[in-house]
């Protein structure tokens, strides 16, 4: 494909190219891949190169998955690798934890996160914990993955964002990708990852393409855990997000640009263990911080940024107290004005910025 | 039986008579008041008896039911329709097919009785209570909803029905419900609705044992013909009454066909072919069913069946109507309904600047 499009561009090059006998690289063409493409790509990847990785859930094999995440793998991989269960969480995320701690590496899918409760004893309690409990003997090789937090019209049950609550405990790691490079790249180090990571996906952002560049389309191209993004330069205030909120976030760092004012915007990728330095290093650049995400405001992930920088050096650095965009502290409500004024908003975000710079 | 004849003769005529007086005349002479009917015997699990082979209909308990069968599944037709010009958002789960199961139940029990279900609950809302239009409204997410427009499909109640349910715990969670109901003697009828796929799964590929009926271990069980609404009554009957004669739990489990898929977002072809589809809608359609039968048994007319059609067909699209025209809920009540017997409190929005009154 990149030597079509180039004969399209430098045809005499090409053809002398050729005759030379010689094998001219053009620039890589740009890819548009889907997050959904990216989650598929990275699991075909690890399936392949490890015979011990698995992955089971509900409606993972012959359905192609419930969100279509899985297509095409249980043709390539049969029933030994992905494995269709019945519809009991708790079992089969036990049967999954119980794999990892005896040397297999499975990828037990959550159709939603909302689900995962009905399992979170065995999330928590036998994979979190073990390692620290054994004292160091039982490592638990485990990747739970699956949508989280708020889609569209799904109400109150099938809503919630479980950043926080997974963010919470110590021996889990919890990544959270925004676009298909941060899907790509985050569920192969999960995969690869001796530890159980949660890895919490957006149903919203499936669907949604992005520019893959061309070192996502390695093999081996990982994306280090414990390791946020600065996705947008910026001098007058860090605007700090994870998952679909990113994307609001650039929107209203483009509005804001117009009227001078230049945000810098921080893509977490990983929740835990977070990587607070980074948004030090911001804060201390532009004084200012706001925090964004889509769970409730009470003990969630803005709550401990904040409470961490002030902690930390870049206190002194601040010219305003910090803010927090959230979700609403309600349960998700159903008719359609509830649910979008339940949710950050990219005029909320923007509302927010204004209020901290004092403008 | 003649007293009878006459009361409903006079009835009808005094009404706004859409009907010539003549033709209505002819057909009431027709009516028998009530027929026996022959049901499928029930499979049983730990039980030296069941519910009777067969059972008396009468003919005002015929209409009722077609009616009632009817007006759900026109309910979840429009639903569907609905759902395709994006009125209803989200997830949304129709039961037609099923309408024997809600409206046979609900014939067998009383409307005292506490009733919970999962999210395939459009019938059961309705057979409990709630009106189509609350209904409808619900799913559309308007202020007039029985739940206001903040639940949506999944989570519908009304007095002693719990919903609606989105979250589903499986095997697990039933032993233990079972465990308890059956050491405390808990009057509980425990039913599954077999309709022989779970989601994209057919139950084979689900389940160590498709005799649900039997799951119950040390609860004994009845394997009811769930498109039947007699047969389903029947069952009810008298699972109720082992129940109330504080015997302990017992399990039922109704075989039914659902025609949707999973959800709206399930086409449901991709796992059961079209002709297994048609084959049960040919052969086993509950409505059906039910109409031949009065019929044959010259209950009622072809011709009173068409004028319930219409009359339901009218009242659903009114319902459909005012749930497409009804404003949605105002945004002020975002936080109402968090706690109960509270005081009002304040809310937070999306930051620390907006804020909502919680009233309880």
């Amino acid at each position: 494909m990149a030597a079509a499009s180039g004969l399209m561009r430098r045809p005499l090059e090409q053809v002398s190219g050729l005759l030379r006998r010689r094998f001219h690289r053009t620039a890589p063409a740009t890819l548009q891949v889907t997050v959904r493409e990216a989650i598929n790509q990275g699991m075909d990847e690890e399936l392949e190169r490890d015979e011990k990785v698995f992955l089971l859930g509900e409606e993972v094999a012959q359905y192609d998955g419930a969100y279509k995440v899985s297509r095409g793998l249980w043709k390539k991989y049969g029933d030994k690798r992905i494995i269709d269960t019945p519809i009991s969480e708790m079992g089969f995320a036990g049967i999954a934890v119980g794999a990892a701690m005896a040397g297999l590496r499975p990828i037990c899918e959550f159709m939603t996160f909302n689900f995962s409760m009905q399992a979170i004893d065995q999330v928590i309690n036998s994979a979190a914990k073990t390692y620290y409990m054994s004292g160091g003997l039982q490592p638990v090789p485990i990747v739970f993955r699956g949508p989280n937090g708020a889609s569209a019209g799904v109400a109150a049950q099938h809503s919630q964002c479980f950043a926080a609550w997974y963010g919470h405990c110590p021996g889990l790691k919890v990544v959270s990708p925004w676009n298909s490079e941060d899907a790509k790249g985050l569920i192969k180090s999960a995969i690869r990852d001796n530890n159980p990571v949660v890895v919490l996906e957006n149903e919203l952002m499936y669907g949604v393409p992005f520019e893959f560049p061309s070192e996502a389309q390695s093999k081996d191209f990982l994306i280090p855990i414990g390791k946020a993004k600065i996705e947008r330069q910026g001098t007058h205030i860090t605007v700090v997000a994870h998952s679909r909120p990113v994307g609001h976030c650039l929107e209203a760092a483009t509005v804001l640009s117009k009227e001078g004012i230049e945000c810098e915007v921080i893509n977490m990728r990983t929740i835990r263990p977070m990587d607070i330095e980074t948004i030090e290093a911001s804060v201390m650049k532009t004084n200012h911080l706001i925090t964004v995400e889509g769970g409730w405001p009470q003990f969630g992930v803005g709550a401990e940024v904040c409470a961490r920088i002030m902690e930390g050096p870049a206190f002194n650095f601040l010219d305003a107290p910090a803010v927090r965009v959230t979700g609403a502290d309600v349960p998700m409500p159903y008719a359609k004005i509830l649910e979008d004024n339940s949710i950050p908003q990219v005029k909320d975000i923007i509302f927010a910025i204004k209020k901290t710079l004092n403008i | 039986m003649k007293k009878m004849l006459a009361a409903a003769v006079s009835r009808v005529l005094s009404r706004v008579a859409q009907k010539p007086a003549s033709r209505v005349l002819v057909a009431s002479c027709n009516y028998s008041n009530d027929a026996m009917f022959e049901i499928k015997k029930c499979d049983l699990y730990r039980l030296e008896e069941g519910p009777p082979v067969t059972t008396v209909l009468t003919r005002e308990d015929g209409l009722k039911y077609y009616r009632m069968m009817q007006t759900i599944r026109r309910m979840e037709l429009k639903a569907d329709q609905l759902y395709k010009q994006k009125f209803i958002r989200g997830f949304c789960h129709l039961c037609d097919g099923q309408e024997a199961c809600c409206v046979g139940l609900e014939a067998g029990i009383n409307p005292t009785d506490h009733v919970i279900t999962s999210y395939r609950a459009h019938g059961l809302c309705y057979t409990r209570g709630l009106s189509v239009r609350s209904i409808l409204a619900e799913l559309t997410g308007r202020r007039g909803g029985c739940a206001k427009g903040k639940g949506g499909s999944m989570h519908m109640y009304v007095k002693n029905f719990y919903g609606g349910n989105g979250i589903v715990g499986a095997q697990g969670q039933i032993a233990e419900a079972f465990n308890m109901a059956a050491l405390w003697k808990l009057p509980c009828v425990f039913i599954c609705e077999n309709n022989l796929y779970g989601m994209g799964t057919a139950a084979e590929r689900a389940a160590a044992s498709t005799d649900y009926y039997k799951r119950g271990h040390f609860i004994p069980g009845l394997r009811v013909d769930g498109m039947d609404v007699l047969c389903v009554r029947e069952a009810t009957k008298f699972a109720a009454d082992y129940c109330r004669s504080e015997k302990g739990p017992i399990v039922m489990e109704l075989q039914t066909y659902r025609y949707h898929g999973h959800s709206m977002s399930d086409p449901g072809i991709s796992y059961r072919t079209r002709q297994e589809i048609q084959n049960v809608r040919s052969k086993s359609d509950p409505i059906m069913l039910l109409k031949d039968r009065m019929v044959n048994s010259k209950l009622a007319t072809i011709e009173e069946f068409k004028e319930i059609d219409v009359e339901v067909r009218k009242e659903i699209d009114d319902a459909a109507h005012f749930a497409i025209t009804d404003p949605e809920p105002p945004l002020e009540e975002l936080g109402h309904h968090i706690y109960c017997d509270n005081e009002p409190f304040e809310v937070r929005g999306s930051s620390q600047w907006i804020k909502f009154k919680s009233l309880s």
